[in-house]
């Protein structure tokens, strides 16, 4: 364990002041339960989920409320015993600042469990299928912010050779604790937690990367895999540089190698999990224990008391607020995230969620007004610190003259958005905002794209089908009229001829007596 | 509660552009207060003039544009160009030439194009540029630094020359005003002479001019400046004058005798100031870090190609003006290997 890692390095990046100590200096508050839970059917990346219960149901804590549809997806368990209220459309946290459907459960404050799976303490004997069944299950999703369901992600599908696990303890945005305090606590789960998996994926090592100022945690994991003898597992102290907590960044950090662009981890032999996800697996394995809650970070300086609180899902952020001495008068802006990456709430009144790891109420000397744009000097700034290495400042051009080819050739979808190019420009362009302009353009230009692409396939298809039936209404009639032709021989035209010499026979006769009779009784 | 939101990220970074170019004129203290110590109140005069017609011209156009006039102004822009274009000027040039000079480049080369950060050619170099082609005689009209000439001009007399434009009663501009060292050798090698014959002049110091060479390394104390504040980086001036000096070197090495030593290309004419000032304004300069490389290594190799073979004397306007042609192109073929991308991993 004495020697040193090697630890690699990443273009460009930030020193920031990380604000950490105004959270992170008390132990983990449990927060009581809100008289009504908020649960969005979608917390994570895939399909929402599906409710399971009726308005009026009773609800154990721990029970299943709505399933996961599709195998992208996450099955959502009530945090507490309760009745639910409604099941309707409520305001989310999303950047959007629309609305989704929620499940909404009246705690009946006797927090009482339904029953739970089994607890599969060893682990090492069940197979791989049975651990992800378990996770998925659990409804775990990645918890770090980026909510991938987990029970997805750990499956290899069979594909060897992934031979390193990288635990993200870095949590490089200011402000954010919650990592932090979760390791000092739980150092014992974290590392439980990164060996279930190690032994589901087959991985030979796992690193866990943490930025050298959360020396606490760093002690607290050593401790712990001392304590379990664990020689496969090793605490990596990285220097605190944002983005360093970037999955891609981290990676190359520890390991040197490189995640290509569009490709995955898996396919340089790495997978990365987030802490606070490798917790809640040991929480569903070790314990048959779904994910109901989490450790939200409360800070800045819009907060009278910052700190990390232990929170149901579904707990309305306007509560979580006022149990933490609620706001104090200098709240100017109310994010959920970081300062760097974490987007605006229009309102607190909505849920903290399975990826809401941190609520900032900042003051105006925190996140001032953004300042007013100014024309780009190209003074290259932004290039300096790109942990990506693009060009922001060309990105940027191409983005304002809405030329969205030539921003692809400079690789505009390799941007994480990390915000470091936007924090540091002089003339205060918001440059990241203009790449997520950029890119959901492209996204609708391929909609639409593909769209139109259907659509003309679908009228072409159309066309040959009618030209086909053209052809055949066409040449069913010729041969139909070709039979009658034979059939009827030669002999048709004179049979109509007689008939017709035989009708106008008729009528001259008639006509000559009608004139003889006349004449007679003219003569009368 | 209710609140406004905004896009990420939250956080607002210390650098704004008043500030850059603030430090931008900080950095041309030094060296300023140099060239007014070897040449006098023309100098300042020169500066003064360009200073206020940048100010106005600037002001002007914006009004014209329907451009807000004080929120730009106080980017300081326009005051950067006004020094740069001055510092280049000789110290006695007629007051409306500074003028002219001063507007053309803020006027045409700067606002025409869109204002800062649209310009595709240095407005300082544009503005002195122009002036060089206009007036030769008055563009090639220095002084001979104090130490030479021994008595300063006084600034009666400056005004009175800048203003009227005619030399002091009972002198003549020939007893007053010399060539610049770079303008010196240039002539003279053209008469065949020697290196080692011209350099028995008293115009020499110990690597250029007497007098240049310490404007120059007061310039450089005010790039390094801006090196170490993170205002310009390392790259332009340092592939710029390695060139330079590479090439001239190379060419001394050959014949000693017709090609003056490397040291003098450095500490003559603009090379100091337009390395670290002029080449490296960002607008009209490459970005990318290979770039930066490749366009500061041709500014000098031009500046040595003009200096030695071409019509006139300095180098750099010409130089720098060339580059910033070439400068798209330069960006769009040095592009950084992106994180991820194929490639060789150390580009």
């Amino acid at each position: 364990m004495a020697e040193q890692h090697t630890i690699w390095s990443f273009h460009g990046g930030l020193h920031l002041d990380d604000h950490k100590e105004e959270s992170n200096q008390r132990p983990v508050q449990d927060l009581p339960l809100p008289r009504r839970l908020i649960l969005p059917l979608q917390q994570h990346i895939g399909q929402s989920a599906e409710p399971v219960v009726v308005v009026g149901e009773s609800v154990k804590k721990g029970q299943i409320v709505a399933r996961a549809p599709d195998y992208v997806s996450a099955p959502i368990h009530a945090p507490t015993s309760g009745r639910v209220l409604e099941i309707e459309a409520m305001p989310i946290a999303h950047p959007s600042g629309l609305s989704d459907t929620c499940i909404v459960i009246e705690p009946d404050g006797n927090d009482a469990w339904d029953e739970l799976p089994e607890p599969m303490t060893e682990f090492t004997a069940q197979s791989a299928a049975d651990l992800r069944e378990r996770i998925r299950w659990a409804g775990i999703v990645g918890m770090g912010g980026a909510a991938f369901p987990t029970a997805v992600k750990v499956n290899t599908g069979g594909q060897t050779g992934i031979d390193t696990l990288v635990i993200n303890a870095a949590e490089c945005e200011p402000y954010i604790t919650c990592d932090d305090v979760l390791m000092r606590e739980r150092a014992d789960d974290v590392i439980d937690g990164a060996a279930i998996f190690r032994h589901l994926i087959g991985a030979r090592q796992c690193l866990i990367g943490i930025e050298d100022n959360k020396p606490e945690a760093a002690s607290a994991l050593r401790q712990a895999i001392s304590d379990k003898g664990d020689r496969e597992t090793e605490v990596v102290v990285v220097p605190t540089r944002y983005p360093s907590g970037g999955e891609k960044q981290l990676i190359r950090l520890l390991t040197g190698r490189e995640v290509p662009s569009n490709g995955l981890p898996a396919g340089i032999g790495v997978l990365c999990q987030n802490v606070a996800t490798a917790v809640a697996v040991a929480d569903a394995v070790l314990r048959g224990r779904p994910l109901i809650d989490r450790i939200v970070t409360l800070s800045g300086q819009g907060v009278r008391q910052p700190g990390n609180f232990r929170v149901a899902l579904g707990t309305p952020v306007d509560f979580l607020i006022a149990q933490a001495g609620g706001y104090s008068d200098q709240a100017q802006q109310l994010l959920l995230g970081g300062p760097m990456m974490g987007f605006g709430l229009h309102t607190d009144q909505v849920p903290v969620t399975k990826a809401a790891n941190c609520v900032l109420a900042l003051s105006a000397a925190e996140a001032p007004e953004p300042p007013s744009e100014r024309p780009c000097i190209r003074c290259g700034e932004c290039v300096q610190v790109c942990p990506a290495q693009l060009l922001p400042q060309q990105m940027f051009w191409h983005a304002r003259a809405h030329d969205f080819d030539r921003i692809q050739e400079y690789h505009l979808f390799d941007c994480i958005e990390c915000g470091c190019c936007a924090y540091v420009c002089p003339a205060n362009i918001p440059l990241v905002h203009y790449y997520r302009y950029a890119k959901t353009e492209i996204w609708t230009q391929e909609r639409d794209r593909e769209k139109s692409d259907l659509a003309r396939r679908r009228h072409e298809a159309r066309q040959a089908r009618l030209e086909r039936l053209e052809q055949e209404r066409k040449s069913r009639l010729r041969k139909k009229k070709e039979a009658l032709d034979k059939k009827s021989g030669g002999g048709a035209d004179d049979a109509k001829k007689a008939a017709i010499q035989a009708a106008m026979q008729r009528v001259a006769e008639k006509k000559a007596t009608q004139q003889a009779e006349s004449q007679t009784s003219d003569s009368d | 509660m209710q609140f406004v939101t905004h896009s990420s990220p939250h956080l607002v970074g210390p650098k704004n552009v008043t500030q850059v170019m603030g430090l931008v004129l900080l950095a041309l203290v030094p060296g300023t207060l140099a060239l007014v110590w070897y040449f006098g109140w023309g100098v300042l005069i020169n500066l003064a003039i360009a200073t206020l017609t940048a100010g106005a011209a600037e002001a002007a156009v914006l009004r014209l544009r329907r451009r807000p006039v004080g929120t730009t102004l106080i980017d300081l822009s326009a005051i950067v160009t006004a020094w740069l274009l001055a510092l280049a000027l000789p110290p006695l040039l007629p007051w409306w030439q500074t003028v002219t000079g001063t507007v053309f480049a803020i006027v045409v080369a700067k606002q025409l194009f869109g204002g800062i950060g649209f310009n595709p050619f240095n407005p300082a170099m544009a503005g002195y540029v122009l002036l060089l082609v206009s007036f030769p005689v008055t563009m090639t009209r220095w002084l001979p630094p104090d130490v030479i000439s021994g008595d300063a001009v006084s600034l009666a007399d400056s005004l009175h020359m800048i203003f009227s434009g005619t030399p002091p009663l009972g002198q003549t501009w020939d007893a007053i005003t010399s060539a610049t060292p770079l303008d010196q050798m240039r002539t003279e090698l053209s008469q065949n002479r020697m290196i080692s014959e011209i350099r028995q002049s008293p115009l020499w110091g110990d690597f250029g001019g007497l007098g240049w060479e310490w404007i120059g390394n007061w310039f450089l104390l005010g790039g390094l400046f801006l090196i170490w504040r993170r205002v310009i980086s390392w790259r332009i001036p340092v592939s710029m004058l390695g060139a330079l000096l590479l090439i001239a070197g190379l060419f001394w090495m050959i014949d000693p005798e017709t090609h003056p030593f490397p040291a003098f290309h450095l500490f003559s004419g603009g090379a100091i100031l337009g390395a670290f000032f002029i080449a490296t304004d960002p607008v009209s300069a490459s970005t990318t870090p290979r770039g930066q490389l490749l366009y500061g290594a041709l500014i000098g190799l031009f500046v040595f190609i003009i200096r030695t073979w071409g019509g006139y004397p300095d180098a750099v306007a010409f130089s720098v003006l060339l580059l910033n042609m070439a400068a798209p192109t330069i960006d769009y073929y040095t592009q950084p290997r992106v994180f991820g991308q194929p490639g060789d991993r150390d580009a």
